[in-house]
């Protein structure tokens, strides 16, 4: 069962949550963010052949020219390679546990798989990020050493940042799961 | 909880048997290692079962039926798998079915007994995980935390599925030892079923490292006496031994040396690791010596350098000349005191004058001691490197003395000042307690030491001057060192082999594992595939680093500063902790 849904994130700009529910016990939420816009890339060109050409016509060297070409090649790899996230998704499997995927924009996947047994719960927190305070989405771990403390504060949709509408949608669903499976989980 | 089954791919496609594996009910997964095929005689399955769980030290058992027919099972076949059940009794027994060519399979796990709590289902749901049995068990798990008290064989509790999973493959290597073409009692299924691996290379290599291994650790143990031996504890070798960072570097690398070549096998995977990266680390090493030592002894460039060391050294001493010609006239505008600048100048003038004598006596050698010294890097680029070190060291020896003596004054009339001042205001240093306190002078006493604090304090510009130039020299030569001794670090740490595992067979570090949800279908049991997430670089040199030399530097920038300003001598690269002045 797949539906899709459109939200906005902090910025205002349009997120697509697709929710599928594969069972009753595993669920993937993606999130796919707003593509590189055109008129950003080309303002981001402009303005570095202007400052290379400036250079130029100081120094009266080609190499300049070059190397801003190759500067510029070189930049828009390494940040649709690591910087630009178009697509985040999160899939919850009970009793097994949670994953996070991150899609960069050149293809390349960064996963990170946390098993049920570390996670104490899914919580919206609340954070102070540059002038405004934004919800998020995070997972808490189970501290090893002490029974009821925490260890660590995992965000999820980092890059993505929807606002609390989404989060709500995504919270409610991992909060039936994450029951369901302390109900029938056996306690060592 | 729902009951996972971790399925390898390799047996999809196997024909119908029995399920052989392990069952970890902490965690209610079964672990399914290969497929047995019918027809067997149970006793052998009974014995072959015992002699794997004898073996590996893993609770290898049935765990239930495969079923992988072209329709629908018969009663009778169905009848037959049931009976199974009471033949290998096991809690729960799975069935798993599938139809030739199909997609979907159905999974049905039942317990015998009767169900414990109320409302607990007699059937539990099954979740099936495929996994690559190969990349599974060549792989090793590097999980993020470790708990500091965990013991080998702990618990599984606390271990969590994944570590479970991989643990119960990697110690199972014994029931894969048998392939379909071996004639035993049963016929199983599992990822070396079509032919056991192996490599000739890594079989011939094995074979000869046996006598190889022996020969070398005598010549090393030979050698390792003869360093030892009581002359060179002597002092002037063993001062030299210590101040030196190429005998540094050479030991080190005997230590490496010992490690490849030592008879011992490696107990655990972390240490054949480090064997490994030894290995890539001093062939690197010796690789890049020799392409030194080919582009050094072709078109004589020995000859070329020799020539242009001798007046290097003398360019810079007249540099340093002009530099002390500058500082005993006005330098920068500064006025100084007449006397004790013309003092200190001539001073040093003549000290120079000495190292040029030296310099010019020694250049008719200098071409036979650097075609030794390049001989050396065919032991290795960072015995160059040190090598190297070493001759600038001890070309800047004269920069060295005059940092010193710098260092020397300046402390000693910063020590004075800071008694006279106290006298000034009419306190002590009270050496017994440890702290300042207030003490009645003499009127004599008083006299003295005022005009002895007023001597000193405007003596203080000139000789502040001549310590800031020579410190500032000194460290300069200080950080070019420094560099040399960040890049041989750099070679002798860096693990290369877990590098290459890394780009060439990502399976085998693994940092994690990464589901993928397989087509579904409603009322069908859920299929996931596990693949296996590969470590990032940046883990894997932190992990597999090897330990280097140990000569960082041991102040912070604080403690560093301080010291510059008392007039200490600071020795930031100090190697193996001996205080020596």
């Amino acid at each position: 069962m797949e539906d899709e849904r459109s939200f906005s994130d902090i910025c205002g700009g349009r997120l697509a949550l697709q929710r599928r529910y594969y069972s009753p016990s595993c669920r993937e939420f993606c999130l796919s963010c707003p593509r590189l816009s055109l008129r950003s890339l080309t303002a981001v060109t402009c303005t570095v052949w202007l400052a290379a050409y400036g250079l130029f016509t100081l120094c009266e060297n080609s190499m300049i020219l070059s190397a801003a070409i190759f500067i510029t090649l070189l930049g828009l790899l390494g940040y649709l390679h690591f910087v630009k996230i178009d697509q985040e998704t999160l899939l919850i499997i009970d009793s097994l546990g949670i994953q996070m995927t991150s899609s960069y924009a050149s293809g390349k996947e960064s996963t990170t798989f946390i098993e049920m047994g570390k996670v104490k719960d899914i919580v919206i927190n609340e954070a102070i990020y540059m002038q405004k305070v934004i919800y998020y989405l995070c997972i808490l771990l189970k501290d090893p050493v002490e029974p009821h403390g925490i260890s660590q504060v995992v965000p999820v949709f980092q890059s993505a940042k929807p606002r609390l509408d989404c989060l709500i949608e995504v919270y409610r669903s991992c909060q039936e799961i994450l029951a369901h499976q302390k109900a029938t989980s056996t306690s060592p | 909880m729902v009951l996972k089954a971790f399925f390898p791919t390799c047996c999809v496609s196997a024909d119908s048997g029995l399920l052989v594996g392990r069952w970890v009910p902490e965690q209610s997964s079964a672990v399914v290692l290969a497929v047995l095929h019918f027809p067997f005689i149970p006793i052998q399955v009974k014995q072959l079962l015992a002699q794997v769980r004898q073996a590996s030290q893993v609770g290898v058992a049935v765990l239930g039926t495969w079923c992988h027919c072209r329709q629908e099972p018969e009663e009778s076949l169905g009848r037959f798998l049931e009976s199974l059940g009471a033949v290998f009794p096991h809690e729960p027994w799975l069935r798993l079915c599938r139809e030739r060519g199909g997609t979907f399979w159905s999974c049905e796990a039942t317990r015998r007994q009767a169900p414990t709590a109320p409302g607990a289902p007699g059937e539990d749901q099954v979740m099936l995980i495929f996994y690559d049995q190969r990349q599974v068990l060549l792989s090793q798990l590097h999980l993020p935390t470790v708990l500091p008290d965990r013991q080998a064989g702990a618990t599984t509790a606390s271990t969590g599925v994944l570590a479970a999973v991989f643990d119960t493959v990697a110690r199972s290597e014994v029931l894969f030892r048998s392939d379909r073409f071996d004639e035993g009692p049963v016929r199983l299924s599992h990822w070396q079923s079509e032919g056991v691996e192996a490599s000739i290379l890594a079989e011939l290599a094995r074979r000869a490292s046996g006598p190889i291994c022996l020969l070398l650790a005598s010549l090393l143990s030979l050698v390792s006496a003869v360093s030892a031996c009581r002359v060179f504890k002597l002092w002037p070798l063993s001062f030299l031994g210590s101040k030196l960072s190429t005998c540094e570097q050479l030991r080190h690398r005997l230590e490496h040396l010992t490690l490849i070549f030592s008879t011992r096998k490696a107990e655990n995977p972390a240490q054949l690791t480090r064997k490994a990266n030894t290995v890539a680390s001093v062939l690197l090493d010796v690789a890049l010596g020799l392409m030194l030592l080919s582009w050094l002894h072709g078109r004589s460039r020995i000859g070329h350098l020799a020539d242009a060391l001798v007046p290097v050294a003398d360019h810079v001493a007249e540099e340093l000349q002009h530099l002390l010609q500058w500082l005993m006239g006005a330098p920068a505008g500064l006025k100084m005191n007449r006397a004790l600048d013309q003092v200190l100048g001539r001073f040093f003038l003549y000290h120079i004058h000495l190292w040029i004598s030296y310099i010019h006596l020694m250049s008719p050698f200098v071409e036979h001691i650097l075609w030794h010294v390049g001989l050396s890097a065919c032991l290795g680029l960072t015995v160059a490197l040190s090598l190297l070190s070493d001759i600038i060291a001890l070309l800047t020896f004269h920069i060295y003395c005059f940092y010193v003596y710098g260092a020397r004054l300046y402390c000693l009339k910063i020590h004075g000042l800071s008694s006279l001042w106290r006298l000034f205001r009419g306190k002590k240093w009270n050496v017994l307690r440890q702290r300042v306190d207030s003490c009645s002078y003499d009127l004599d006493q008083l006299f003295i030491g005022t005009l002895l604090f007023t001597i000193l304090l405007f003596l203080l510009p000139t000789t502040a001057l001549y310590y800031l130039v020579f410190t500032l020299l000194r460290l300069l030569v200080v950080a070019v060192q420094g560099l040399i001794h960040l890049l041989v670090d750099l070679i002798n740490s860096l693990p290369l082999y877990s590098l290459g595992l890394r780009l060439c067979r990502p399976y085998r570090l693994a940092a994690g594992v990464k589901f993928r949800v397989l087509q579904h279908e409603a009322g069908r049991p859920l299929r996931l595939l596990m693949q296996i997430n590969p470590l990032p670089y940046s883990r894997v040199v932190h992990t597999y680093r090897l330990p280097s030399c140990g000569c960082h530097p041991k102040h912070s920038w604080g403690a560093l500063c301080r010291k510059l300003f008392l007039g200490e001598l600071i020795y930031p690269w100090r190697q193996r902790g001996d205080k020596q002045d």
